[in-house]
């Protein structure tokens, strides 16, 4: 008799809603997290007295809403903003502005308006194939099933179905890169870039990298998983966290925050449970991780508990992120040139042309800090006030490419490129320094520390096609069922993961119970 | 006209200047990367020497691996399928290993000095899977293969000439016995093995005794027959002692590009040699598959009718192809025509009969023959002086 049928490593959004699956199948499930909150990267945190933000993940874009309306999350707190434009910003003040499927500027004629409306439709046709995908387990290529032969089936039809040239095109575009592809569909250099950030968002990839139309793809997936659009959510991401935690909870699932897990735990060749670093034993029928690939094999199970072909598989597993946040307290509101009030809440990028985002990108290739860097602001204290004392605010912002480990050390970059972020963001916004009470800048590896995520990737690793769908994390340890016995993966870095999807954690839940391993 | 590249194509072992000195034949083959000799003088008396006095033959180029630390035992038994705490210290003991897909990747033997001190002896070259195999545990792995020279020493006599080399009480040492001398100041080891399927015994010195070991031992064994032999001598041997070879009887798993080329231990005879009661090795959970449901292919020797060897020949039933041979002799001793084969399941039990398809010219002509086989217990060759101690003096 084990002390539960399953126990869920980590209480991030995959882990809390594979635990909320698990135990509506009348399962008892422990989920344990070290960190004090749940949410994992979907968490909010006060950097500075009385000022709160994500200080992880700040959109939510392709969280499926089956799981939404499944664990009823509405019910449990969830609230988000409405869909975000994105609005680029043009060192001229000639700002880009982006919703759905417009496109509109005082620079942007007809035919950039017709090129971005084909763009979108054509991307939608791709992503639509991708999404189909996404719902279920990936399907194996070689062996005899007919739950994976049916995918196959599935996936073939959406192909065929894409017609002849469609089909032709995403062949020809699925494994190039998003420059190459801007450049075949824009002439406006806004456009190109605004579009690019997309594919390079939490990646060390820049836009000619190869598999950087996979990963834009990947992300526009969530037209078809999500409530479409870019949004909020209110209460920082940690709400969504919380929203998670509650209908976990109400569905019986057991959750213990603040205790790390030390060891997954085998007896004999089969996994039995876990123990936490303060010497504590659970036993159970099967552990689901949704820690990352690395910190679940290297860390918890440890190489020598595997096969070593899977042990080089996991080492092999590549977790990269050249994404940092900035987090800003702000006395008032700041003015962003050419930026009117209502538009200050959506999202404000700064992407330069494609060429200057390639450069950007080098520096961090070898450990350097760069001249220039690309931001993905938000203002969440317009739509949220409770983030921030009455009539202050927060500026929350995505900055690339920032390395993981800087050659001359974190404790001597920290404090310069934290100042050079923010003259940065400046030139855009002239008062925002005369108006900061705080500031803080997260880098790559202070999520590792913070977020437990290995090498500051929060996708759990980085989205490549040959670390994505059948083969993620890797051949043998794919369909949420690792090659060691009673140990099941659910979180990011199991397909389709890479981002706030939730579908790990669903599509685990489904595969377990269906395998029979709690029965 | 001389050509230095050329002199550097093929590696030359520590004994070399003394092979190529007894190389009467001047028949060279590549083993491993290395000139070895196909044959000295003759390969039936090669073999000979080996079933009646003593033959000698050159090993250095095997692969060797020296393992260490504290987790030296647990990584060996993570490696290879069978249990390696049962090998005991100044032991040796049989062993192959798998990948995940539970393939066979090599075999070899493994060598116990102390509790955390092991040498791996491979016929392929495994330093990448080894490296791999050492992720999360505290060991050393280290390749040694040019730091030790080898020689097996194999045959009836062998004990007496190497007791005469020096060996005390080298008769006492058990089948899979290592024992320690000192030759000239070096270290000296010697192992009860050997892939003859004879009393025998393997040779490990320092490069630097490789020379003055030989000339000793040739000079002690010389009112004892001893012989050096090379590869063909030593293939007759192996294949009438029931011994596999890497790259002969079975694919290495790594080498190999097409499926289905590769072979579990089960379908190679070995299963013997795979340990369900450990908890973990590698390719233990699709063994354990294997197993349950069974394997496609059954390893067997051969007894052919005739004295035509039934080598690459087609193994028929009723009129159908079931296998294939990977190995074929006339084996003198056993003076049997023996072929080890590859059959789809469920052929192959024992006492099955079946026909080989074998095709032999003489003379530019070619005659195809279908000789009536049998499925035998494998080794047709086992002396009792093999497994006797103390070994039966000469």
């Amino acid at each position: 008799m084990t002390d539960y049928d399953a126990i869920v490593i980590g209480a991030g959004h995959n882990g809390l809603i594979c635990a909320s699956y698990l135990a509506r199948a009348k399962h008892t499930v422990l989920v344990i997290d070290a960190r004090p909150v749940p949410g994992g990267c979907a968490s909010t945190r006060e950097f500075a007295e009385n000022y709160r933000v994500s200080d992880c993940a700040q959109w939510l874009s392709q969280l499926d809403k089956t799981v939404v309306s499944d664990l009823q999350l509405g019910d449990a707190g969830l609230v988000l903003s409405d869909p975000k434009s994105t609005i680029s910003l043009q060192p001229d003040a000639s700002h880009v502005t982006f919703y759905g499927d417009t496109v509109t500027g005082t620079t942007i004629g007809n035919e950039d308006v017709t090129d971005y409306r084909n763009f979108r439709s054509q991307m939608r046709r791709f992503a639509k194939v991708l999404a189909t995908l996404y719902k279920g387990r990936p399907p194996k290529l070689v062996e005899r099933n007919w739950t994976d032969r049916i995918t196959l089936l599935k996936l073939g039809l959406g192909l065929k179905m894409l017609g002849k040239s469609h089909m032709q095109d995403l062949m020809r575009l699925a494994l190039i890169n998003i420059y190459d592809v801007m450049n075949e569909y824009f002439k406006h250099p806004a456009l190109k870039s605004a579009i690019a950030l997309d594919a390079i968002t939490g990646s060390t990839m820049g836009p000619r990298s190869p598999n950087t139309v996979f990963s834009y793809l990947h992300k526009a997936t969530g037209e078809f998983l999500s409530e479409s659009g870019t949004r909020q959510v209110i209460g920082g991401m940690g709400a969504l966290g919380s929203a998670l935690a509650s209908s976990a909870e109400a569905a019986g699932v057991e959750i213990k925050l603040g205790c790390a897990v030390k060891t997954i735990k085998k007896t004999g060749h089969a996994v039995s449970g876990v123990e936490l670093v303060d010497g504590t034993l659970f036993s159970s029928k099967i552990v689901v991780s949704s820690a990352d690939p690395t910190t679940t094999f290297k860390s918890m199970l440890g190489y020598a508990q595997m096969e070593a072909g899977m042990a080089k598989r996991a080492e092999l597993y590549r977790n990269r992120c050249g994404t940092a946040k900035l987090h800003i307290a702000l006395k008032a509101l700041p003015t962003f040139t050419g930026v009117d009030h209502a538009q200050l809440s959506q999202r404000l990028i700064i992407a330069p042309p494609m060429d200057d985002m390639e450069t950007a990108l080098n520096p961090m290739k070898y450990g350097e800090i760069s001249d220039q860097h690309l931001f993905d602001i938000s203002i969440p204290s317009i739509d949220d006030p409770s983030l921030s004392p009455e009539g202050h605010h927060v500026l929350s912002a995505l900055v690339h490419y920032v390395p993981f480990s800087p050659k001359v050390g974190w404790d001597e970059a920290r404090h310069s490129l934290t100042d050079q972020l923010i003259d940065e963001i400046s030139a855009y916004a002239p008062d925002l320094k005369s108006l900061i009470v705080a500031s803080e800048l997260v880098t790559p590896a202070d999520f590792e520390r913070t977020h437990h995520v290995t090498g500051g990737s929060w996708h759990h690793g980085e989205l490549s096609i040959d670390q994505a769908l059948m083969m993620r994390p890797f051949p043998g340890s794919t369909q949420y069922k690792t090659a060691v016995e009673g140990l099941y993966l659910c979180g990011a870095g199991a397909h389709p993961g890479g981002g706030l999807l939730g579908l790990p954690g669903r599509n685990a839940a489904k595969e377990i119970i269906k395998g029979g391993a709690l029965a | 006209m001389s050509s230095p590249t050329r002199d550097t194509m093929l590696l030359k072992t520590p004994f070399h200047s003394r092979v190529e000195a007894a190389c009467a034949l001047n028949d060279w083959g590549n083993w491993m990367g290395y000139t070895t000799p196909n044959a000295y003088f003759d390969v039936e008396l090669e073999y000979f020497a080996v079933r009646s006095t003593t033959g000698v033959f050159d090993l250095s180029p095997m692969n060797k691996y020296q393992i260490s630390g504290p987790d030296a035992e647990a990584y060996l038994n993570r490696l290879v399928t069978r249990d390696v705490a049962k090998i005991g210290i100044n032991r040796v003991g049989y062993a192959i290993w798998c990948n995940d897909a539970g393939q066979v990747l090599d075999d070899g033997t493994i060598f116990r000095f102390s509790d955390n001190e092991f040498r791996l002896c491979s016929y392929q070259r495994a330093d990448d899977w080894l490296a791999w195999n050492s992720l999360g545990f505290d060991v050393t792995v280290e390749n040694v293969s040019t730091d030790i020279a080898a020689l097996a020493v194999q045959g009836p006599t062998s004990c007496t000439i190497l007791t005469l080399l020096g060996c005390e009480n080298l008769n006492q040492l058990k089948p899979f016995g290592m024992a320690h001398y000192e030759f000239e100041g070096r270290p000296l080891m010697v192992s009860r093995t050997g892939f003859t399927g004879d009393l025998g015994y393997e040779v490990w010195v320092p490069p630097e005794s490789a020379e003055a070991l030989w000339d000793q031992l040739f000079e002690l064994g010389r009112d004892y027959l001893i012989k050096p032999f090379g590869s063909h001598a030593l293939e007759l041997a192996r294949i009438e002692a029931g011994f596999l070879q890497a790259n002969t009887d079975f694919m290495p798993a790594e080498e190999v590009v097409r499926v289905g080329r590769t072979r579990n231990p089960f379908e190679l005879g070995l299963g013997w040699l795979v340990d369900f009661n450990k908890p973990l090795f590698n390719g233990r959970a699709a063994l354990a598959k294997v197993k349950e449901k069974g394997s496609k292919y059954r390893f067997v020797l051969l007894d052919v009718d005739g004295n035509k060897p039934a080598e690459h020949s087609f193994i028929m039933k009723n009129g159908k192809v079931v296998g294939t041979v990977t190995s074929a002799a006339w084996c003198p001793t056993a003076k049997a025509n023996l072929a080890y084969a590859q059959l789809e399941m469920p052929h192959g039990v024992v006492g099955d009969e079946l026909i080989a398809e074998i095709y032999y010219q003489r003379e530019l002509h070619w005659t195809q023959l279908y000789a009536p086989c049998k499925v035998i217990e494998a080794p047709i060759f086992k002396p009792a002086r093999r497994w006797q101690t103390p070994a039966p003096p000469h």
